[in-house]
């Protein structure tokens, strides 16, 4: 079931297209990453859902009905988006003061334990940490028990702890019957959390695929291996399987290192083998998502592709 | 959820976040009784004068709720669409109809503190006369004229930037004490003056709790025009609410 929907949507800001020509469903049960460069209309897109904004033209449903109608935000749970808590109001009366406004409410204390801030109910928001903060918003999203969450970057100023423990919280919450949506320009976050992936770049949905099929799209193996033959062992890589290359001269041995990003790696190795080049420390790993991403967006194209590059090159690569 | 609801929650939280924060209070309750005392007091024409000490009293009372209703409504109106506290309120599910309510219950209802020293003062330094009940009724006539005011406040708030609010604000402010009355009374108005007085949302309310202190004949156009200001401005507040979109971000 579609519990939210973009319908050839178009949002502008007098000159600027922020949004344009969206089409996109959320079906219930999802955990949605939506990922792309900071400008590139994640934000807007939210809002539109929230119904801060309406679209300059197409149609946002949210519960098959129009997110500016406040019933329909009834099973909507959302983020601030900075951590702008009001500062005199105590952790517990925010929570309270939220979750008022929706029919079946999650426990504050056990929302609370799960999100880590048990200790701080107490407390005055404007005493809390960066940290302390982003965890608090991050449960507000959840105080009302939403069918659909929307969480906007929601780890940003996290340490690696906090993450995994938010990270896992709103996995729990998801695996309770919460669809959710998350951007974020946290790679690792929306690996982390994502079953699809959809990526935005200037307002235009470029990629909407599961997290195995946007990385199985662009297949990039990263090939790392050290040479003295480097322009040899480049021209293995078919053209359209490099995405990029850095290379470091190495004074001492005279050889380079090299990094490829390459389309079938298995393919690229056996030519590699057969072609009695030399290399050592051969490595092979599978791409990130940051690399996925920057193969699709519009912005690789300002990347020399690697078979361009010079094969007497001792400068750095350009990737 | 119900309005009555969702307006309560938000009215003690509005109480609860102003109150921690007491001087923000302050200011609203001192202004007006400063004005009282440089302005009134020392005038012994008019201290001395039950009737026109017990109306400029009034017009005080009147100009102490209509500055809250500009500047405490408009301004943190402005203020607050400024932080992303106020886009993230706006995704729950309550209608523009519960952040007004709430906002007149709580703010509103603050800016009646700032009566007390001016009844005080008034009683204590002039010989302005009100029985008890009288002054009671002269309250709740205040309470309703200040209608106006906090919706005109609000419409301010929801329709431009903080700075622009301080502005308008300052303008509008006068041009209603003085048209309406408040800073010279409207005995003096030349005749077209008090013709077009008759129109601004203060020289309605004055008349209204001038009406309710000192009896006499309420004049059909103050509580008509303090009906009309109210709906007119509880609609454009609404129609202002559901279409701001804060500021402009990508």
């Amino acid at each position: 079931m579609t519990i939210a929907s973009f319908d050839r949507v178009t949002r502008r800001f007098s000159d600027l297209v922020a949004v344009d020509d969206v089409t996109l469903e959320i079906p219930e049960g999802q955990i949605v990453g939506l990922l792309g460069p900071n400008g590139a209309g994640k934000s807007t897109l939210l809002s539109l859902l929230q119904g801060l904004r309406r679209p300059t033209s197409g149609t946002v449903a949210l519960f098959g009905g129009d997110p500016g109608d406040p019933r329909r935000r009834v099973r909507l749970g959302c983020t601030p988006q900075e951590t702008a808590l009001p500062e005199t109001l105590r952790v517990g009366e925010v929570l309270d003061f939220v979750g008022r406004h929706f029919p079946s409410r999650v426990d504050t204390t056990e929302l609370a334990e799960q999100f880590g801030f048990a200790d701080l109910l107490r407390r005055q928001t404007g005493g809390l940490s960066g940290g302390q903060k982003r965890r608090v918003s991050v449960a507000l999203a959840f105080v009302g028990d939403p069918r659909l969450v929307l969480l906007d970057e929601p780890t940003t100023g996290l340490d690696v702890d906090a993450r995994r423990a938010v990270w896992d919280a709103i996995r729990d919450r998801h695996a309770r019957g919460a669809t959710v949506v998350v951007t974020s320009h946290y790679l690792e976050e929306i690996e982390a959390l994502a079953q699809r992936v959809v990526i935005v770049d200037r307002g235009r949905v470029i990629a909407d695929d599961a997290l195995h099929g946007v990385l199985g799209r662009v297949a990039r193996s990263r090939v790392t291996l050290r040479t003295s033959d480097a322009a040899a062992v480049t021209a293995l890589a078919d053209n359209a399987a490099v995405v990029g290359a850095r290379r470091r001269t190495d004074e001492a041995r005279d050889a380079e290192e090299l990094a490829l990003m390459v389309n079938d790696a298995d393919a690229f190795v056996r030519r590699l083998v057969a072609s009695g080049a030399d290399f050592t420390g051969l490595g092979v790993r599978g791409a990130t998502l940051e690399e996925a991403f920057l193969a699709l967006t519009s912005r690789a194209q300002s990347v020399a592709p690697a078979t361009s590059v010079p094969a007497a090159a001792t400068t750095k690569g350009a990737l | 959820m119900s309005i009555a609801s969702l307006t309560a929650v938000h009215t003690k939280y509005n109480l609860l976040e102003t109150l921690r924060v007491p001087i923000a209070v302050i200011g609203t309750v001192v202004f007006p009784a400063l004005a009282l005392l440089f302005f009134v007091v020392p005038n012994r024409t008019v201290a001395e004068n039950p009737a026109y000490a017990t109306q400029a009293i009034i017009s005080m009372a009147v100009f102490a709720v209509m500055v809250n209703g500009l500047f405490s409504f408009g301004l943190a109106i402005a203020e607050n669409r400024e932080k992303p506290w106020d886009p993230y309120l706006r995704t729950l599910p309550a209608p523009g109809i519960v952040r007004v309510l709430a906002h007149i219950f709580s703010t509103g209802a603050l800016g009646l503190v700032a009566l007390l020293p001016i009844v005080l003062i008034g009683g204590m330094l002039t010989s302005a006369q009100a029985s008890a009940w009288r002054v009671l009724a002269g309250l709740v006539a205040v309470a309703v004229a200040a209608l106006p005011f906090m919706l005109i406040g609000m419409a301010i708030g929801f329709s431009m930037t903080q700075k622009a609010a301080i502005a308008v604000i300052q303008v509008v402010m006068f041009g209603l004490a003085f048209a309406g009355g408040l800073f010279l009374p409207p005995i003096m108005f030349a005749d077209w003056l008090d013709r077009i007085s008759m129109f601004f949302p203060s020289r309605q309310a004055r008349e209204l709790v001038i009406w309710a202190v000192q009896g006499g004949e309420l004049p059909w156009w103050a509580w008509v025009g303090i009906v009309v200001w109210t709906a007119l401005f509880l609609a454009l507040t609404l129609l202002l609410f559901r279409r701001d979109e804060g500021r402009r971000f990508r």
